[in-house]
């Protein structure tokens, strides 16, 4: 029993040693900025694409399944407001970061994976820089800058779809649903809103990180950790998430 | 006679470092002296790449000490070690380029990030391209290192280790797998910049073949080409072979001892 539990005890412990080490090195020297920026543009220009696909289309989504929902007790006209709560608190939060986690997480766990096997990750060690200040501070950085930002993008974005939906199918006007998507918003919803994400952006950066600096036995052993970590980070993301949604509903 | 009577440049003190149960080093002592050559030899899985690995303080044994300039680098931690390591050159088995950076930037790489020795950019730029004119690679400056053959890629890493003129040089199985031809070309640089800078050498290798060249050879500056040592020279370089076999040293010794053992392990190497 004791030996089935050391090895998930001792990622554990492993895994918040990298984020102990990550987040130390934000404060100390030597800064790499042009990592830091180019990562910002790989994780967030690179991933405006899918961020602005999924929100769109899941703010349409929510607009069609609510107002069959709402019409039962003849309240269509408040799926402006369901869609600007729901998208703002939850979906714009989460599914930014799973699409994230699946695009990113993967691309680091795999870079840092080849980087590992290919012993360039020895070589920086044994060529004068740490590759934890090098590799994971600045995709960490990079990853809490950007999630809020997409996350910002695609809520807007589902906010338009929800409308498309309202305007074409169901008739409202645009003064309609956008004043009761936007009074329906209070500050604790933006609040959560980019909270979550910038929190997210720590098991995205980090899960991927992690399992990339795990890698060991060659080209399949990378294939394994990519796998590892999108499962991971996705898994984390709805129990944090969890756990976040507890905290604020008490609030 | 260089360096018999010197400190020794690394030491290893009954050094023992376990990968999971299994030892990967076995009560391992031994000692390196300054200007030495030190040929490792040992099948795949002997050891010899953790034990290259150790020395770096890239691996932490599980006891013992490892002495690396005189200094205790088992109780180092990971900033001091970077001063250490400034002094070491070390070329990997594969050769452990940055596939993200061209080859002019590897090659730099020690150069601009090692905090001991921070250098004008134009120093850095004659620096590099000594070193690459050195292993005859300056015209691929702006190539990326998957667009270079695997010999090639190897100069390459030669170049990396050698470009910050470190007193202290590793090589990794520097020529497995490669061509015969290749391989000749990668040992004389080896020979070359050992008997040009005549930094302490250790070559980690399953080759015999790569010893032998070691031992027996030097760099003639004038004809550019390798030459036989001719008797009585050979005292002017120590090079003493040492073969790992399961994490054990199993010999230590001059060429002509290692030659003369009946032990079968060790004949295999030479029979090859």
């Amino acid at each position: 029993m004791l030996d089935l539990l050391k090895g998930p005890v001792l990622s554990v412990q492993e895994f918040f040693g990298l984020t102990a080490k990550a987040v130390r090195n934000i404060f100390r020297g030597p800064h790499y900025l042009d990592d830091i920026f180019l990562q910002m543009d790989v994780i967030g220009f690179g991933s405006l694409p899918i961020v602005i696909l999924t929100g769109f289309f899941s703010g349409a989504v929510m607009a069609l399944q609510l107002s069959k929902a709402l019409s039962t007790y003849g309240a269509v006209g408040k799926t402006g407001e369901l869609v600007s709560i729901s998208l703002t608190r939850e979906l714009g939060p989460v599914l930014t970061s799973l699409m994230v986690a699946g695009r990113n997480s993967s691309g680091m766990a795999s870079e840092l994976g080849s980087m590992k096997v290919t012993e360039q990750i020895d070589a920086m060690r044994a060529l004068g820089t740490d590759p934890i200040q090098k590799l994971v501070t600045p995709r960490l950085v990079a990853t809490a800058v950007v999630l809020p930002l997409l996350t910002v993008i695609a809520d807007f974005l589902g906010l338009f779809g929800g409308f498309v939906i309202a305007y074409a199918l169901l008739k409202m006007t645009a003064a309609h649903y956008w004043n009761s998507a936007w009074q329906a918003l209070e500050y604790s919803d933006i609040t959560q809103g980019l909270l979550k994400p910038f929190l997210f952006a720590f098991v995205v950066a980090l899960v991927g990180c992690y399992f990339g600096m795990q890698t060991t036995g060659g080209t399949q052993g990378v294939g394994r950790s990519t796998t590892r970590a999108v499962v991971v980070a996705s898994v984390w993301i709805f129990v944090l998430d969890f756990f976040l949604t507890r905290i604020f509903v008490n609030l | 006679m260089v360096g018999h009577s010197s400190e020794p440049v690394l030491r290893f003190e009954h050094v023992w470092l376990y990968f999971e149960d299994k030892p990967a080093l076995e009560d391992v002592s031994f000692e390196i002296l300054e200007g030495e050559t030190r040929i490792i030899m040992g099948a795949s899985g002997s050891g010899k790449t953790v034990l290259l690995k150790t020395a770096l303080g890239l691996l932490k044994p599980d006891s013992g000490r490892v002495f690396v300039f005189g200094q205790d680098i088992t109780r180092l931690n990971e900033s001091e070690l970077f001063d250490i390591r400034a002094r070491i050159g070390v070329l990997f088995q594969e050769g452990g380029l940055f596939d993200s950076l061209t080859v002019e930037e590897n090659v730099a790489y020690p150069l601009v990030n090692q905090k001991a020795a921070p250098r004008p950019l134009e120093d850095v730029r004659e620096r590099v391209e000594e070193a690459l004119r050195f292993v005859e690679l300056e015209q691929t400056m702006d190539k990326l290192p998957s667009e270079l053959s695997g010999g090639m890629r190897r100069r390459v890493g030669i170049a990396r280790a050698i470009a910050s003129k470190p007193a202290l040089l590793l090589y990794d199985s520097p020529t497995a797998g490669l061509d015969p031809i290749t391989a000749y070309t990668i040992v004389t640089l080896i020979i070359k910049e050992r008997d040009t800078r005549k930094a302490t050498t250790v070559v980690v290798t399953h080759r015999y073949q790569d010893g032998a060249w070691m031992a027996n050879f030097r760099y003639n500056p004038e004809s550019g080409c390798l030459e036989p040592l001719r008797n009585g020279s050979s005292t002017e370089r120590r090079t003493r072979l040492m073969v790992l076999r399961e994490g054990r040293i199993v010999f230590e010794g001059e060429r002509c001892e290692f030659e003369a053992a009946r032990d079968p392990y060790l004949v295999k190497f030479i029979k090859r």
